[in-house]
């Protein structure tokens, strides 16, 4: 590994840790599509800013951008209060009117510095290591490195300062505003954490791999775990996951390294959404069978038991009947008889069944358990 | 060019007609389908399925190695399509809210199509420059046959949508009722989400998959402030969005440094803010305009009454009295001067040749007509 390709792995983990903090937070309040709306339109605030300064490196581009970020927020905010039009719809106005409105100031205007629409989106992770920041002639490392590593930190901070607030905000806005914690000024400050962090994730890697970054590793968590505290910690490992393997899949196929990432934070999800233990598709399945042969015992179970003794008996206890009376395929009445005889409640005779005692037990309890106010056939 | 030159060359100049043709028909589509989208909460879909749209887009370059216009929307729809399915499952399937699921499939399958993008600029064959027109919109590269394509897919959606125009409607307004009514709501849901993919492929190309989220918004935004009736407001859509189009696809063609699809989205933007403020009944300006001549005729009304019983105090009800008297009657002081002008206007009350004001026959009669009213409310 050369030296600028470890600078490109640490700025794309100090990316995707700094876009998975604030979006834990994005996603458990429901306001996750904000991202998408805040990361376009900073380029509004960053080109309005650029013509003013004519500088792209300076501080003021950051705040001018970050400041746009919160101006969407805003404006969304008093479209909806309107009621004109609902959230949805605004989030969908104000986005694209900014978002165009800069596009165009940029290739009017700006064709021949290297603000481009296309860096726009992508970003190029790949040109950050030969930015480089100087102090005083001396090279301390590529500047976008100290960019993002500043916004991490300070979205550390925040997180670790605010905690309570900005989880009790997240769960219940009421029983916080009524402790004294104004879920507007968190809102708020929330905002500001995902514009600041737009902006500086934008000049490395454009508006798109922010989004996925915001949205997806917290969501790859949230399929984990139900704990806060454990659920920003694995959206960061998931960001940092995607960021690595990203990085060498965009390297070894020579493609774009911030679409690389994002497609692997995609990746990551969809693993989560079928393997995660409790609430991925696969163990979904596994239960489903379990509670469907569960019952089908059971059902078996209180058949025999309700026919047992009576005239009836000698049709109704048979095995070929169940496939007639519980309209089970021979194949299930075949494997609901195995596991209760397996289980030691059924004795099977050829063609008839018959409960043991265990048997009769467990269909009197699992009656008590199911009819209603108790009632049990005797 | 003056605007007459502008309004020729639309019929005489080739590009020009068949770029504005091609906007026009993109806007009629997308404004019509979007007022669905918009009124069933689902704005923010179209920006899902237009940047899903992208790596379809790529994947039909990679296995035609054709830019037509066809092949290229063929793959956009079935991704566009294939992206909704996925935020379906994903919200069907898993705690994750819609936001999110919308968000991540957005970003993450944008990231990927960035992929395949940059892939594709690596290969050698000609003809591969054009694909990342599609992502602000170049309308100007349209052929009078994409824009053929563009009409008969089109004009196939818009009869759809007339066809099942009832079951849409439910869909939008009450879809529990559509249910019980036996209507299959899933399949028409699903249906709606196709012809919606269909619109928004149609304006790739001249808006781009960036951008094109606003096309199915905004149109319906604006034309929902004109009326409560959902036939017009996809007529007016449709009318919006061509208009916008044309406008759009015109004044990108003007100067080859404004991609269409960021000056579409600025003349739709437009259109929204004139309808916030101005449509009757719900404009913004417009109710402002109306709560003050509402005021204005209250204190008016408040006025004249109080110079009656002020009156009655005297033997004679047009017995005069002093603006100032009156204005400590006022519940509105500063508009006492004002409204007495108004009632001279009318001929309800005049001046005294020693600057006094009393009620004319006229107003007398007026101001009992007034308290009779308010008793019979009361």
């Amino acid at each position: 590994m050369t030296g600028s390709q470890i600078e490109i792995q640490i700025i794309a983990v100090a990316v995707a840790v700094a876009c998975a903090l604030p979006g834990v937070f994005l996603i458990l309040r429901r306001i996750a599509m904000l991202s998408d709306a805040i990361s376009h339109a900073v380029l509004f605030g960053i080109v309005i800013a650029f013509f003013v300064v004519e500088d792209l490196a300076s501080p003021f581009l950051i705040i001018a951008a970050t400041a746009t970020g919160l101006l969407t927020v805003a404006l969304v905010q008093i479209l909806d209060r309107t009621k004109l039009v609902k959230e949805d719809s605004a989030i969908g106005l104000v986005f694209p009117a900014l978002f165009s409105i800069a596009v165009i100031l940029v290739s009017r205007y700006a064709g021949n510095v290297h603000l481009d629409t296309d860096s726009v989106l992508l970003g190029e992770l790949a040109f950050a290591p030969f930015d480089r920041f100087e102090i005083a002639g001396t090279d301390i490392g590529p500047r976008a490195l100290w960019l993002i590593g500043g916004i991490l930190i300070l979205n550390i901070t925040v997180i670790v300062l605010f905690f309570k607030e900005l989880k009790l905000v997240s769960f219940d806005p009421a029983l916080a505003s009524a402790l004294g914690i104004s879920p507007v000024v968190v809102h708020y400050l929330l905002m500001t954490q995902v514009s600041i962090t737009a902006v500086g994730a934008f000049d490395a890697v454009g508006s798109i791999l922010v989004v996925a970054l915001m949205i997806a590793p917290p969501a790859t968590a949230y399929l984990l775990t139900d704990d806060l505290r454990r659920m920003i910690v694995l959206s960061g490992l998931f960001g940092v996951m995607s960021a690595l393997s990203g990085y060498w899949i965009a390297h070894w196929m020579d493609v774009s390294i911030a679409g690389c990432i994002a497609s692997m934070s995609g990746f990551w999800f969809a693993v989560a959404f079928t393997l995660a233990p409790r609430r991925g598709l696969l163990a979904a399945a596994i239960r489903r069978r379990k509670q469907k042969k569960e019952f089908s015992v059971y059902m078996l179970l209180i058949h025999l038991f309700s026919h047992e003794g009576l005239p009836e008996a000698e049709l109704e206890c048979r095995m070929d009947h169940l496939t007639d009376h519980l309209a089970w395929s021979p194949n299930m009445a075949e494997k609901a008889v195995e596991e209760a005889v397996d289980r030691g409640l059924v004795v099977r005779d050829n063609q008839h069944l018959r409960l043991t005692k265990k048997g009769v037990d467990q269909a009197r309890a699992a009656m008590v358990d199911w009819a209603p106010g108790g009632y049990v056939a005797s | 060019m003056s605007l007459m030159q502008i309004v020729t060359s639309l019929f005489t100049d080739y590009t020009l007609r068949t770029v504005a043709l091609g906007a026009g028909i993109l806007g009629i589509v997308s404004g019509a389908l979007g007022a669905f989208a918009v009124l069933r909460r689902q704005a923010l879909l179209g920006d899902a399925i237009s940047h899903t749209a992208l790596p379809g887009i790529a994947l039909a370059f990679l296995i035609t190695g054709s830019r037509a216009a066809f092949g290229l929307m063929v793959g956009a729809a079935i991704a566009g399509w294939l992206g909704t399915l996925a935020v379906m499952a994903i919200i069907n399937k898993s705690r994750i809210k819609q936001d999110s699921a919308l968000g991540m499939v957005l970003a993450v399958l944008f990231g990927f199509g960035l992929v395949l993008m940059s892939f594709i600029q690596r290969l050698p064959e000609a003809g591969k420059a054009g694909l990342d027109k599609f992502l602000f919109g170049q309308a100007s590269t349209m052929m009078t046959e994409d824009v053929v394509t563009m009409a008969v897919a089109g004009a196939l959606a818009l009869i759809v949508m007339a066809l099942f125009w009832k079951e849409f409607k439910l869909l939008s307004f009450d879809q529990d009722f559509g249910a019980s009514m036996g209507f299959p709501m899933r399949v028409i849901d699903i249906l709606l989400i196709t012809l919606l993919v269909v619109a928004i492929v149609i304006g790739l190309q001249s808006v781009g998959v960036v951008l094109m989220s606003a096309m199915v918004v905004a149109p319906a935004a604006a034309a929902r402030q004109w009326t409560d009736r959902l036939g017009v407001m996809v007529v007016l859509a449709a009318i919006f969005g061509a208009l916008s189009g044309v406008c759009g696809a015109v004044i990108s063609s003007l100067s080859d440094r404004i991609p269409t699809g960021p000056a579409i989205v600025l003349c739709i933007s437009t259109i929204v803010l004139l309808s916030m403020l101005f449509a009757p009944n719900r404009g913004l300006l417009y109710n402002r305009l109306r709560a003050a001549r509402r005021r204005r005729d209250l204190s008016v009304e408040a006025l004249l009454i109080d110079m009656l019983e002020l009156a009655r105090q005297h033997k004679d009800s047009g017995h005069p009295h002093s603006a100032d008297t009156l204005r400590t009657m006022s519940y509105r002081p500063e508009g006492i001067d004002h409204s007495l002008q108004e009632l001279r206007h009318h001929g309800w009350a005049d001046l005294t040749a020693d600057g006094l004001w009393f009620l004319t026959g006229k107003g007398q009669t007026r101001a009992m007509e007034l308290l009779q009213n308010l008793g019979n409310k009361a």
